[in-house]
């Protein structure tokens, strides 16, 4: 579960407001005109940015205050998921152990997530030698090994094809169901967020509105979002 | 918040160089004799100094334009090449330099046997025209590789539209060339002035005597000759004063220095397609200026080779373990330093760094000589003493190399590696080390090179015994063994280039995607 409770960030002459509660195990868009705040709301709930009042919980734990990697949070950025210099497997491996001395049963673990994307037989090459969606097959590789309660979608999928962003999206929706992560994607297609998510979150000049199913909002959006649609 | 990594260990290496600094600065200062006497001597030393200096700065920036130009205009055969070996000066042994320079250009030399044929009198190149000949060996290729750096920041589709308009030389130096030299002409100058005004062992092996000492070269003297601790006191504050404030003036005008080669981007170039024979003229003079001294050294060395003392091999081994160590210290510092600079918010940090150019080795060296002295022998502490004050000296260039590798790593992998919880060590040795590995051989190479070259603080406290392989080659010089020294000079060059080398390519290799 994800609670956001009167949270405020500032960043230059920007101003972010958000207050808004996530079921355990939803997935939801985050869409919004650029420079909106979207990436300052995920910034903010991750970590990188910091919060000047308010709260975010994550099952239970106030995290509002917690270093990036002890946060509950598995996060993916638009670019740069994977270091260039480590094989898949290792990259995979530092989502268990940020030192990389990995036990027996924690490389089957690796081994077993690289199978579950569909990269069992690449786990030794390097990123810059597989595909763009064999990339972000690893990194999502990583999340499932992960295994935290909360995931932060970045647009990492946004330099694929359609086609390919469509099939990422779905294993990601196969990844959270594993874990039963809660999902949070920032995405500017609406046929992605009716393809990939159960909820909407729509931010507009620094506001978050309430969360909405995606079915309601698509048929029925308000004003700013028709706008940013071009409905 | 999580520590940032270097946030200890790097304020803690700035403050061990400055202190170490500082505490030879008291040592010397405790030593001068107060009220400070500035006599006519010394007077004639500042204003030696200061005019090589200017000679030799305007000198290479002169011949650089031409040479940059004619680079930036033509593509043929060995382009590449050449520009390589733009760099080389930067890593090639001072004293070596100077002995191929007196093969070309001595009383004996090539030149004066030319003109011997045609009756004419033979060069000298002892004193002034000697020092700022060697220094424009050393600086031109500098100046015109940050020219040529320059006028490559042009974008290529502005030469693709002089090429369709069919501008003509002189309109495109005036609206392309000219307004990037302007902006790097200070920066080159201000960067040669600083560096030849702390030139000592060209000044050692080429100048001299009262009409041609620098102020380095005056406090070695006073210091090892007269032992007048006084005089080589006030020398190095009058060094540290002229010195600094150069510095600092220079970093107004500096422009970023960038060592690393093989980034020549090739831009196709329309204009000035008949000038071909002067641009040939320049490239021609300024490659012959470069190889006639280095072809010298390897020819008269592979002559000299078997006529060496083994003296020479000792001192071979000596200079190799000292450059290992000074290579070393130069790195725990430099990355300490860097990783600290990088993350900091503060810009003017980078540049901070300059100021290290400003400190003499020679008064860094006199200092700890007075320090020592009082508790144990300080030719004990010879060898360890200059692979440190190697270090130092080196470690504005280590730091400028690795600092935008290093911020581009936190730019890149900064969130990732927080959000998988890489700290410390693991962050060190799974993500800085190995995206930096390039820019790290670079610099330990760079390091290596200039400690195994050097002829400065280790003349101050060297005894008869043990002596580094550029004093080894000095002292034979000195004794008129020239086949010996030539020999000796060969070794030197090898395993300056050798070393680098060596850790040039270790970065070089599984360069990362």
């Amino acid at each position: 579960m994800l609670q956001v409770d009167g949270l405020q960030v500032v960043q230059g002459d920007f101003a972010l407001s958000a207050d808004f509660k996530i079921k355990a195990g939803q997935r939801v868009a985050v869409i919004g005109p650029s420079g909106a705040g979207k990436s300052t709301l995920l910034g903010a709930i991750g970590g990188y940015i910091p919060i000047v009042t308010g709260r975010v919980v994550v099952d239970g734990r106030d995290i509002t205050n917690a270093a990036p990697d002890k946060r509950s949070i598995a996060m993916l950025f638009q670019d740069g998921n994977l270091f260039p210099h480590l094989t898949l497997a290792q990259n995979v491996g530092l989502g268990l152990r940020p030192a990389l001395r990995l036990t027996a049963d924690e490389r089957q673990q690796v081994a077993h997530a690289l199978g579950r994307v569909g990269l069992g037989d690449l786990g030794a090459r390097k990123p810059g030698d597989v595909s763009g969606g064999q990339q972000s097959r690893a990194a999502l590789a990583r999340v499932l090994v992960q295994d935290r309660p909360l995931l932060l979608l970045d647009e990492p999928f946004a330099a694929l094809g359609p086609a390919l962003r469509a099939e990422m999206l779905d294993l990601t929706s196969e990844v959270a169901r594993h874990t039963g992560a809660t999902v949070l994607m920032i995405t500017h297609a609406p046929e992605d967020a009716e393809r990939a998510a159960d909820q909407v979150l729509f931010v507009d000049g620094g506001q978050v509105d309430a969360p909405r199913a995606v079915a309601d909002i698509m048929a029925n959006p308000p004003e700013a979002l028709r706008t940013y649609l071009g409905r | 918040m999580a520590q940032r990594i270097g946030a200890i260990s790097g304020p803690t290496a700035a403050g061990t160089v400055v202190a170490l600094i500082l505490a030879a600065l008291v040592a010397v200062l405790s030593r001068a004799d107060w009220p400070v006497v500035f006599g006519p001597a010394d007077w004639a030393v500042l204003r030696f100094t200061v005019w090589q200096a200017t000679l030799s700065a305007l000198f290479s920036v002169a011949f650089a334009i031409p040479v940059a130009r004619a680079l930036a205009r033509r593509r043929f055969a060995g382009r590449g090449l050449l520009v390589t070996l733009l760099g080389a000066p930067f890593i090639l042994p001072v004293i070596v330099a100077v002995l191929g320079l007196l093969a070309v250009f001595g009383r004996a030399g090539w030149v004066s046997q030319g003109l011997g044929w045609l009756g004419l009198p033979p060069l000298s190149i002892y004193g002034l025209t000697g020092v700022v000949l060697a220094h424009v060996f050393f600086n031109m290729p500098l100046a015109t590789r940050l020219i040529l750096q320059g006028w490559q920041t042009i974008p290529a589709e502005q030469f693709r539209l002089v090429g369709q308009l069919g501008l003509p030389p002189a309109v495109v130096f005036r609206t392309l060339e000219w307004p990037v030299l302007r902006q790097v002409v200070p920066g080159a100058l201000a960067l040669v002035f600083v560096i030849c005004l702390t030139s000592f062992a060209v000044a050692l092996t080429l100048g001299g005597g009262p009409r041609a000492t620098t102020l380095e070269l005056a406090i070695y003297q006073a210091f090892r000759f007269d032992f007048d601790l006084g005089r080589a006191a006030i020398l190095s504050l009058v060094q540290l004063a002229v010195a600094g404030g150069a510095a600092v003036i220079a970093l107004w005008v500096l422009p970023p220095i960038v060592l690393q080669t093989g980034r020549d981007r090739q831009v196709q170039r329309w204009d000035a397609r008949g000038l071909w024979p002067l641009d040939t003229m320049w490239i021609g003079l300024a490659a012959g200026f470069l190889l006639l001294p280095l072809g010298a050294v390897v020819v008269s060395g592979l002559i000299g080779l078997g006529q060496m003392p083994a003296s020479v091999w000792s001192s071979t081994w000596t200079s190799a373990w000292v450059a290992t160590l000074s290579a070393a210290l130069l790195i725990a510092l430099a990355l300490s330093i860097a990783a600290w600079l990088a993350q900091a918010r503060w810009g003017g940090a980078e540049a901070l760094t300059l100021l290290g150019l400003a400190a003499s080795p020679l008064m860094i060296g006199t200092g700890w000589f007075i320090l020592i002295y009082p508790w144990a022998a300080p030719v004990r502490f010879a060898l360890p003493v200059t692979a440190l004050v190697n270090a130092m000296i080196a470690l504005p260039f280590a730091v400028r190399i690795l600092l935008p590798a290093m911020r581009q790593v936190f730019v890149d992998y900064g969130r990732l590696s927080a959000s998988l919880g890489l700290h410390g060590l693991a962050l060190w040795r799974i993500v800085l080390l190995p995206r930096i590995r390039p820019q790290l051989g670079f610099a330990a190479g760079l390091g290596a090179a200039l400690s195994v070259g050097d002829l400065g603080v280790v003349t101050l406290f060297a005894d008869p015994e043990v002596a580094t392989l550029p004093l080894q080659m000095y002292r034979l010089m000195g004794s008129y063994q020239t086949n010996a020294a030539s020999g000796a000079a060969l070794i030197l060059l090898g395993l300056a280039l050798g070393m680098f080398w060596l850790c040039d390519a270790w970065g070089r290799r599984h360069v990362a995607g």
